[in-house]
C-alpha cells in the first residue's frame, strides 16, 4: 500500500499501463503542454498534472497532444481503439461531452451493437466532472446522467484513490468503451493504492462505505464523501446507515442496493445531477420495482436542482448537495410512520 | 490617423479602464476573495477597442473566456461586472455566471462564453438576424462579431460558422485574436497552416485582414475597412487576424512555465498596446501626457469604485438558484 492523492494513482496507473502495454496511448488537450513554446513539451505535463513525465517517458508517438477539438479526440480514440490500440482520451472537463457527443454517443457507443459483435472498441474517456470550484455553468456539470443512458458504453466514479487506481486500470484492460467520471474536486484526496501492478476492481460491484441497518444511502463520486459524513454523524445519534458507493453506474450493482434495502426498508440516493431522468431516478425505480415490499417510506433524493450550475459561492453551495441534507433526509425516512 | 481629440481620448479612456480593471483583478484574486476561474485580456485592449469602437448598440459581439475587455469595450457597466465577478446578487448576471459568462444583451454583448469555439456560431445567427431586418437609412447592414482565439479557431464549430456565414452572406465578421498560445500550447504547435488563421477563413471563400493587434491605430483603421465591406449588403462575411499578446498567464494561477525567458518583461517593454498609443499620440501632439495621466487617474478612481461597490453588494440568497431557468414553466 502506498498513501497518494486521487490524481496521482491516475496519473500512475496510466503509466503503468503504458509500460505495460505498448497498444495503450494518451491523447487530449495539453496532455503534453508547452508543445510549441519556448518552454517546451512538459512545461504543464496536463493541467489535472495526470499526465506528467508521460512525453518524455513515451514520446510523441503514444503521447499524443491535441488542438482544441473535442470532436476530434473523441472520435480519434474511437478510431484508434478500432484499428487495434487502447487509447486513454482525455476530455478536460466533462461539460465539453457537448462539444463531442456525436463521436461519443452515436459512434463510440454503437461500433459493437451496431456492426454484429465484429467489433472491439477499447477506449477510455476520461472526463474530469463535478461542481465545487465556482467554475459556473460551464465547467461544473455533472454527466453521469447521459453516459450511464448510452447503452454500449460503461461508466466508473471513483470516489476514492484506490477506486481510481483500480477502475482506470479495469477500464484500461477492458475490451469496451468506458467513461471515466474523475471528480475534480477529488484530485487532491489522499489515501492508501494498493501496490499490485495488477490491482483493478471489476465493474458492477459497489463497496460498502459504511455499515448500518437502519437506512440505505446510495451515493457515487464525491457524494461518496457527503454520505459518510452524513453517515458518521448520524451514528452519533444511534442511527445506522449502509453507505453504498456505486464504483460504476453501467453496469449498475443492482443486487448490493436491493439486498441494503430489503435490510433497512429505507433508501436515500444522493446524485450530484439535476433531478430529472438521473441516476437518482433510475435506481429510484429499480427499487420501487424490485423492492417494494421491503420499503418502509417513500424514498429520498439528494440531487441539485432542476437548474443549471450557478457561479457564486452561496448559489453553488445551495446547488450541490451537502452531507446536512443527506442527513435531514435520512430523517425524513426515519421520522415517516 | 483620423480621429479626433474626443475620440482619441474615448479610445484610451476604454483601453486604460480594462488595463486597470484587469490589474486590479489580478491583485483581487489572490487574496481568495473572487471564486472561480478568471481569465485576463491585459495586453489585447487595443482589439477590443479598436474594434468596438466602430460599433453601434445595433451591432452585436460575441465573446470568449477571456471577455472583459470585450464587455467593457462594448459599453457593458463597470460596476455591474465587477459585482458579477464578486458573485453579487446585483452583478450584470446576479452573481449566475461571474467572470466567464458576462453579457449585456441590450448593449448588443452575447455572452462571454466558457466554451471554446462555442462563439462563432452565435454570432453568425446575429449576423443571420441583422441581414434579415436589412440595411438602415444609410444603406448599411448591422454586423455581427465573433471573437475566437488562436485556439478557438481549431474548433469544428468556428470552421462550420465560417462556411455558413459564407454560403448565406451573413453580415458576420470573425476577429481571431491570436496571441500565440492556446492555454499553454504554442500556435507553432496547434494551428496547422503554419501559425496563420486568417488563411483558413481565405479558404472559405471570405475576405480577410490581417493587422498588429498592439496598434490601436492599426486595428482600428483595418476595421473601418472590414466593416465598410460588410456593411454593404451583398458582401456577406469578413475575418480579421491580429497578432497580439497576453501579458498574465493563461488562467490566474498559471505558472506559465511554457514561456522563454525574460518573455513577460519583453512583451511589457514592447508590445504594449497602451505605452504604444501614449508615444504615438504625444508624438504626434494630439494628446499630452497630462491628457492623459488624467484619463489614468479617472480609469483608476472607476476600478476602485467598482471594487468597493462590490465588496458592499448584496449577495444571492439560496433561494435565487431557482430564478431564471425558464421565463414561464
Ligand atoms: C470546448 C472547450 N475546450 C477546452 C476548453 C478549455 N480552455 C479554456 S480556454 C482554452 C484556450 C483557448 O485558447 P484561445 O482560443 O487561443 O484563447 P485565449 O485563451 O488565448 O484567449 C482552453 C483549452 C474550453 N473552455 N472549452
Ligand atoms: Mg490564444
Amino acid at each position: 500500500m502506498a498513501k497518494l492523492m486521487y490524481r496521482d494513482a491516475i496519473r500512475n496507473t496510466i503509466f503503468q499501463e503504458m509500460q505495460r502495454d505498448e497498444r495503450v496511448v494518451v491523447l487530449g488537450e495539453d496532455v503534453v503542454g508547452g508543445m510549441g513554446t519556448a518552454g517546451g513539451p512538459e512545461a504543464i505535463g496536463g493541467i489535472w498534472s495526470t499526465s506528467t513525465g508521460f512525453y518524455d517517458a513515451f514520446g510523441p508517438e503514444r503521447v499524443i497532444d491535441t488542438p482544441i477539438s473535442e470532436s476530434a479526440i473523441m472520435g480519434a480514440a474511437g478510431g484508434l481503439a478500432l484499428a487495434g490500440k487502447r487509447p486513454v482520451a482525455e476530455i478536460m472537463f466533462a461539460d465539453f461531452i457537448g462539444v463531442c457527443m456525436d463521436q461519443l454517443w452515436n459512434q463510440i457507443a454503437k461500433f459493437r451493437y451496431m456492426f454484429g459483435g465484429k467489433s472491439v472498441c477499447p477506449a477510455v474517456i476520461r472526463m474530469p466532472c463535478g461542481a465545487g470550484y465556482n467554475a459556473a455553468a460551464q465547467h461544473s456539470q455533472m454527466i453521469s446522467q447521459f453516459v450511464t443512458n448510452m447503452p454500449g458504453i460503461k461508466v466508473a466514479m471513483p470516489a476514492t484513490p484506490a477506486d481510481a487506481c483500480g477502475l482506470l486500470r479495469q477500464a484500461i484492460r477492458d475490451d469496451d468503451p468506458v467513461v471515466f467520471l474523475e471528480h475534480k474536486f477529488l484530485y487532491a484526496m489522499s489515501g492508501e493504492v494498493p501496490d499490485d501492478p495488477d490491482f483493478c476492481v471489476p465493474f458492477g460491484h459497489a463497496r460498502l462505505a459504511r455499515a448500518g441497518e437502519d437506512v440505505t444511502i446510495v451515493a457515487s463520486g464525491m457524494m461518496v464523501g457527503y454520505a459518510e459524513t452524513a453517515a458518521d454523524d448520524l451514528a452519533q445519534d444511534g442511527i445506522g446507515c449502509d453507505v453504498i458507493d456505486l464504483r460504476t453506474t453501467s453496469p449498475l450493482d443492482e443486487e448490493a442496493i436491493l439486498d441494503s434495502v430489503e435490510v433497512t426498508g429505507r433508501l436515500v440516493i444522493v446524485d450530484e445531477a439535476p433531478p430529472r431522468c438521473s441516476l437518482a431516478t433510475d435506481i429510484s425505480a429499480l427499487v420501487a420495482n424490485k423492492a417494494f415490499a421491503s420499503l418502509k417510506a417513500p424514498i429520498e433524493m439528494v440531487t441539485a436542482p432542476h437548474t443549471p450550475v450557478p457561479f457564486a459561492r452561496e448559489l453553488e453551495g445551495a446547488y450541490l448537495p451537502s452531507p446536512v441534507k443527506v442527513a435531514a433526509a435520512v430523517r425524513k425516512t426515519l421520522e415517516y410512520r | 490617423m483620423q480621429l479626433n481629440r474626443e475620440a482619441l481620448t474615448r479610445a484610451y479612456r476604454q483601453m486604460k479602464l480594462i488595463r486597470e480593471f484587469e490589474e486590479r483583478l489580478h491583485e483581487e484574486i489572490q487574496t481568495g476573495e473572487i471564486a472561480g476561474f478568471t481569465h485576463l485580456y491585459c495586453g489585447q485592449e487595443a482589439v477590443a477597442v479598436g474594434v468596438c469602437e466602430h460599433l453601434t448598440p445595433r451591432d452585436k459581439i460575441v465573446s470568449t473566456h477571456r471577455g472583459h475587455g470585450h464587455c467593457l469595450a462594448k459599453g457593458c457597466d463597470v460596476n455591474g461586472m465587477m459585482k458579477e465577478i464578486w458573485g453579487s446578487q446585483d452583478g450584470l448576471c446576479n452573481g449566475k455566471g461571474g467572470s466567464m459568462h458576462i453579457a449585456d444583451i441590450d448593449k448588443g454583448m452575447l455572452g462571454a462564453n466558457g466554451i471554446v469555439g462555442a462563439g462563432a456560431p452565435i454570432a453568425v445567427g446575429a449576423a443571420l438576424s441583422n441581414k434579415i431586418d436589412g440595411p438602415d437609412d444609410d444603406g448599411k447592414l448591422a454586423i455581427s462579431i465573433a471573437f475566437s482565439g488562436d485556439g478557438a479557431c481549431n474548433q469544428g464549430t468556428t470552421f462550420e460558422a465560417m462556411n455558413l456565414a459564407a454560403v448565406t452572406k451573413a453580415p458576420a465578421i470573425f476577429v481571431f485574436e491570436n496571441n500565440h498560445y492556446s492555454e499553454h500550447t504554442g500556435d507553432a504547435y496547434a494551428v496547422g497552416t503554419s501559425k496563420d488563421i486568417a488563411s483558413r477563413a481565405e479558404a472559405f471563400g471570405m475576405k480577410v485582414w490581417r493587422a498588429d493587434g498592439t496598434d490601436f491605430f492599426a486595428v482600428y483603421d483595418c476595421m473601418r475597412e472590414v466593416l465598410d465591406y460588410v456593411r454593404t449588403p451583398g458582401n456577406g462575411p469578413a475575418a480579421v487576424e491580429f497578432d497580439t499578446e497576453r501579458f498574465f498567464g493563461h488562467f490566474e494561477g498559471d505558472p506559465q512555465r511554457y514561456r522563454g525567458e525574460g518573455e513577460l518583461d519583453r512583451l511589457r517593454a514592447t508590445r504594449d498596446c497602451i505605452k504604444k498609443f501614449r508615444e504615438s499620440v504625444t508624438g504626434a501632439k494630439l494628446l499630452s501626457d497630462e491628457d492623459l495621466d488624467k484619463i489614468d487617474a479617472e480609469a483608476l478612481d472607476a476600478i476602485e469604485t467598482a471594487v468597493q461597490e462590490s465588496r458592499k453588494a448584496p449577495r444571492p440568497q439560496p433561494e435565487n438558484v431557482l430564478d431564471n431557468v425558464y421565463i414561464s414553466y
